[in-house]
């Protein structure tokens, strides 16, 4: 049972927002993975509910005319899963999407509510920051477009202003064209469980050389991150075993994992170089790369 | 013939498509739901309480505290009553405490018309407590001068020590070499799938009802009489589907409370249904034990003494206390029975989580220590360690040295050389030489058990089974042994159907258990349920032939011993003629106007045997030293069960049975913060069960051996499958690495710390994969 005192049903986004703006105290609530469960620990913030699960506007994955792919925020993680766009063309944010939860979350949780509910485990923020992924947010006063990174405020904190709903994410031609990632989540268990950490990696190479580089982290720090001293440390370079050795070396200064019961900073830091061994080998095999 | 046939289970159908009734399918218009209000600190004591804004709640019907509650201290271990005044359970319980033994403490409680209004209340009681240290470390339980957790008891439960085989001193004196090593395992949980659920309600003036989730409801019955200091008779305990129990539910949790609330509210039902997280820290753990065991043993791999010292940490409260400990010690020590063994065991009070009844019951906790000294013991003088196991263990013939009794059925030699081939032992173990270094490697282990098929001679083994000949010519079963999802009633069923030569379709079960009409059972425990109950149903079902034979004879005016049942029909022995069915049989028993009457047939039998059951794990695994992970790539366990009743069913449960040690091998532990007493897991996200992904493909294989002090040759299987894959995968991870683990869960931090310790994470992180 749970305690809602109001639980107001939005058909469209606009009207969503216009149901923020009367009740000042609601909450967004999408598929209710996040929400619910606060709910039920009796936190009495959600208790006042604006539900644009059934937003139908929310939910679809596209190119655009300037072959930006753009996914709305409504695109639950079993359909992203099934996607022929995402499979073509970013086959790591199906790979992200798999790891998530179990397959009663997937058919639920939506990529918009994984990305606001602000967490640094959230297992598809990481692959999102490595394709530069901008987020379309739409207010009372028209839309706005950010990149994911400036999203992020702290823990659990977005920058998702009163009466704004989140209503999808764009990939642009120049971020995914030619480049080939990989996430890799490491958990405890293999399915239903948060990450201890999850690193993605998306790259582009040339005559063995690595043209560009992107690698973040969840739950590397208080908000997922990239590690930028290590991706320019390593663009240009000659792709080789020792160049792994490297990134597992300079990405343990870019991160800043804590110490929390479920896992010592230092255990976090010796996964976290490992999996910048693993994902970006991963990645530069789906390049063609041998080395 | 029904035995060892695949058929389906009896509630097979009513589970799949949801017709199955549990407790909270059982709807009552007036039902008030109760909530406990428990501590917020580990070990103190209540200075005052009130619980005025949250009486003037609206929704709100009662509440009760502490001073509310009859001062009787009660025991809720489910087990039997015990005449022996040396035997009996520790009363250290009142249905609500001032004294706070642990996080989670039952202060007070809440009645209201629903949960949300029931939350609200709790949220709205004032507490002060005065507060002392929790102990929570051995080392401070049993310090000199300590907090008594409970007055006078010196923080110990029990202890006890024996000594077989010869003297344990001398025999050490005469070995070869001694080793020695200290193991530990930790708090687990039994997270069955349904969580602790009851409610009473009263329909007379002077009798209680209780629906709830037990795997005791006659045991359930004295103790709320105990509880509540009523007659056992004003009663009525009744079990419907249940979704498991795993030993949690073998023990009273809520049904005294329910009872008692519902007495006070002038009979309204009361319904508690448990949430998962005051499940976990609420109810029953598993005991976690502190184990040192010495081994001696010779050049040729004779093991000569073994000296095994245990403690074992029963929490807030003593719940079953000192007779885990105890049971492990006794049901292992088939096992290698050739040597002098000497056990010594205390179980102490700590102010963490209780425990009580899980799976196996103190087997596992000994069986890990136990299988690993006897792994360090082979890797010592570099001998494989199925010889060496071989060696050493029981074989058919053997006196047990604890009881004295000659072991009459044991095939444990055959499923180590089963196991052995089904995991092709020799071919891997020269494949995995090259897999010894590097960041990926390989390793083989094993482990094998003992354990018993009840609990006799310490508690009684009592079963009750009643048929009845219905006018269809068809069987009804009512059984005292309890179905908690173990498949007992179908088993049941088959044991019937074999005996009296009916079609297995023709026997039906009476599901639901209702101690005003279920004959005497003490319950689903100590995998005693097919075993106890195989002879009382042989009996029955044997004495209703009898009666059934007899009653064709006087219809037909033919002699006795003419006839004999093949399926429905009564039919000549000698020619197998058809003479006439059983439903005309029946007819005429029940409507004749002059002869016959219902057939039935009631026995109450007592088992005064218990039949050892052996087994083993074998394991290959795989470990990721830089990622600090074992993969599992394949495990078999083989199993001396007896006769295997229902080959499906018992497949089911070594499958479950091995998940469930998987879990306590690699992952699971309820972690405990060791200044506040605080469970930080107490919930299936941060408590790391297996998901159906994490687990490999399990293998299993029965050796059939025929019991002969059992009704169908059948000997316990319920619990033994979780016994050994720990120390298995244990001596695997060693097999692999070189490293001992010799604490449970060998969690990926567990690894982190010990590979570092050992050298083996590569300081310049050069390990590739």
């Amino acid at each position: 049972m749970f305690d809602l005192k109001k639980n107001i049903k939005a058909e469209t986004v606009d009207k969503a927002i216009k149901h923020l703006a009367e009740n000042p105290d609601a909450k967004l609530i999408a598929g209710g993975t996040d929400v619910l469960i606060k709910l039920r620990q009796g936190k009495s913030e959600y208790c006042e509910l604006v539900d644009i699960h059934d937003i139908d506007e929310l939910k679809f994955i596209r190119i655009d005319d300037d072959k930006s792919i753009v996914i709305g925020s409504g695109m639950v993680f079993s359909k992203i899963i099934e996607s022929d766009i995402i499979k073509k063309h970013i086959p790591m944010l199906c790979e992200a999407a798999e790891s998530l939860g179990g397959p009663q979350v997937r058919n639920m949780a939506t990529i918009g509510g994984n990305i606001c509910n602000g967490v640094t485990s959230a297992d598809s923020a990481s692959s999102l920051f490595t394709l530069n992924a901008i987020l379309i947010l739409k207010g009372e006063d028209g839309t706005r477009e950010i990149p994911i990174s400036d999203f992020y405020l702290g823990p659990g904190r977005v920058d998702l202003k009163k009466c704004e709903v989140l209503t999808a994410f764009k990939i642009t031609h120049d971020n995914y064209q030619g480049y080939f990632g990989h996430y890799y989540k490491y958990a405890m268990r293999d399915a239903m469980d948060i990450a201890t950490i999850g690193c993605a990696v998306c790259l582009k190479t040339k005559n063995g050389i690595l043209k560009d580089y992107r690698i973040a982290y969840g739950v590397a720090g208080p908000v997922p991150m990239r590690c930028r001293e290590t991706e320019k440390t390593v663009i240009n370079k000659k792709v080789s075993k020792d160049l792994l050795d490297e990134i597992a070396k300079t990405v343990e200064k870019d991160v800043n994992p804590r110490t929390s019961w479920r896992a010592s900073r230092e255990f976090r830091i010796n996964i976290i170089k490992e999996l910048s061994k693993r994902a970006t080998k991963k990645a530069l095999k789906r390049a063609g790369e041998k080395f | 013939m029904a035995v060892g046939k695949l058929v389906n289970r009896v509630d097979a159908v009513a589970k799949v498509t949801g017709r199955a009734e549990y407790t909270d399918d059982f709807y009552r218009p007036d039902m008030l739901v109760a909530k406990y209000f428990r501590s917020s600190i580990a070990h103190g004591r209540v200075k005052e309480i009130n619980v005025e804004k949250a009486r003037k709640l609206p929704g709100v019907e009662a509440i009760f505290t502490y001073e509310q509650v009859p001062r009787i201290k009660f025991a809720t271990a489910g087990h039997p009553f015990s005449m022996d005044p040396d035997h009996k359970d520790v009363a250290d319980r009142l249905l609500l405490t001032r004294n706070i033994r642990f996080m989670g403490d039952e202060i007070a409680i809440v009645v209201a018309e629903d949960e949300i209004v029931a939350n609200k209340a709790l949220k709205l009681i004032e507490v002060s407590y005065e507060e002392y240290k929790p102990l929570i470390h051995p080392d401070d339980i049993l310090k000199q001068g300590a907090r008594e957790i409970h007055q006078g008891s010196s923080n110990i439960v029990g202890e006890h020590r024996y000594e077989c085989g010869g003297k344990v001193d001398d025999a050490l004196k005469g070995a070869d070499y001694v080793i020695k090593g200290e193991y530990v395992t930790p708090m687990v949980q039994h997270c069955h799938i349904e969580n602790h659920i009851s409610f009473a309600y009263m329909d007379d003036l002077d009798r209680i009802v209780i629906v709830s989730s037990t795997q005791i409801p006659h045991i359930a019955r004295r103790i709320v009489g105990e509880a509540l200091d009523i007659p056992l008779s004003r009663v009525r305990v009744i079990k419907p589907f249940m979704g498991g129990g795993f030993g949690n539910k073998q023990d009273v949790v809520l049904e005294p409370m329910v009872a008692f609330l519902t007495l006070k509210l002038d009979g309204r039902a009361v319904q508690i249904n448990l949430s998962r997280e005051e499940c976990m820290t609420g109810t029953r753990t598993r005991h976690p034990f502190h184990v040192q065991v010495k081994t001696g043993f010779l050049k040729d791999g004779t093991m000569v003494a073994r000296k095994m010292d245990v403690l074992s940490v029963t929490g807030g409260y003593a719940s079953h206390g000192h007779s885990v400990a105890a049971a492990g010690g006794s049901k292992s020590s088939f096992l290698y029975p050739r040597m002098a063994i000497e056990y010594h065991a205390r179980t102490i009070y700590a102010n963490i989580p209780v425990a009580g009844a899980m799976r196996a019951y103190g087997s596992p906790q000994v069986i890990y220590a136990l299988e690993c000294a006897t792994e360090d013991a082979a890797r010592f003088i570099g001998m494989d360690p199925i010889e060496f196991r071989l060696k050493n263990i029981v074989r058919q013939g053997d006196v047990a040295q604890v009881t004295g009794k000659e072991i009459l059925s044991c095939g444990l030699s055959q499923c180590l050389l089963k196991g052995k081939e089904l995991i092709h032992w020799d071919r891997k173990k020269k494949e995995y030489e090259k897999y010894k270094t590097g960041p990926v490697r390989r390793g083989l282990g094993v482990a094998c058990f003992s354990y018993a098929s009840g609990t006799y001679p310490v508690c009684v083994e009592v079963a009750g089974v009643r048929l009845v000949l219905n006018q269809d010519g068809t069987v009804h079963v009512q059984v005292g042994a309890t179905e908690i999802g173990q498949g007992s009633d179908t088993v049941v069923a088959q044991m019937v159907a074999e005996t009296l030569g009916f079609p297995f379709e023709n026997v039906r079960v009476v599901q639901a258990q209702d101690t005003d009409v279920s004959p005497f059972d003490t319950g689903a425990y100590a995998s005693r349920q097919a075993y106890v109950v195989s002879n009382a149903v042989f009996r029955a079902a044997t004495s209703l032939r009898e009666k059934i034979l007899d009653y064709a004879c006087l219809m037909t005016g033919e002699k006795h011993g003419k006839f004999d049942i093949v399926e429905e029909n009564i039919v000549s022995a000698d020619s197998g003629k058809f003479v006439l069915t059983m439903k005309e049989l029946a007819v005429d028993s029940f409507y004749h106007k002059e002869r016959g009457g219902q057939l039935t047939s009631e026995v109450s039998h007592k088992t005064t045997t218990n039949a050892p059951v052996f087994g083993c794990t074998f394991v290959d695994v795989l470990v990721d030293i830089p990622l600090c992970k074992v993969k599992i790539n394949k495990i078999v366990n083989v199993h001396d069960s007896g006769v295997i009743l229902n080959p499906v069913q018992a497949g089911g449960q070594v499958h479950g049975g091995v998940s469930m040690g998987i879990g306590a091998a690699l992952s699971e532990e309820l972690l405990i913060d060791p200044e506040t007493g605080y469970i930080f897991n107490n919930n299936l996200l941060d408590y790391k069960v297996p998901t159906f992904i994490d687990l490999p493909e399990i293998n299993h294989e029965f050796v059939e051996t025929f019991e002969p002090t059992s009704g169908y040759g059948n000997k316990s299987l319920g619990e033994p499958p979780v016994i050994t894959p720990p120390p298995a995968i244990r001596n695997a991870v060693l097999d692999a690495t070189g490293v001992s683990i010799n604490t449970l869960p060998m969690s990926p931090h567990k690894l982190f710390a010990l590979f570092k310790k050992n050298g083996l994470m590569d300081p310049k992180g050069k390990a590739d994969v």
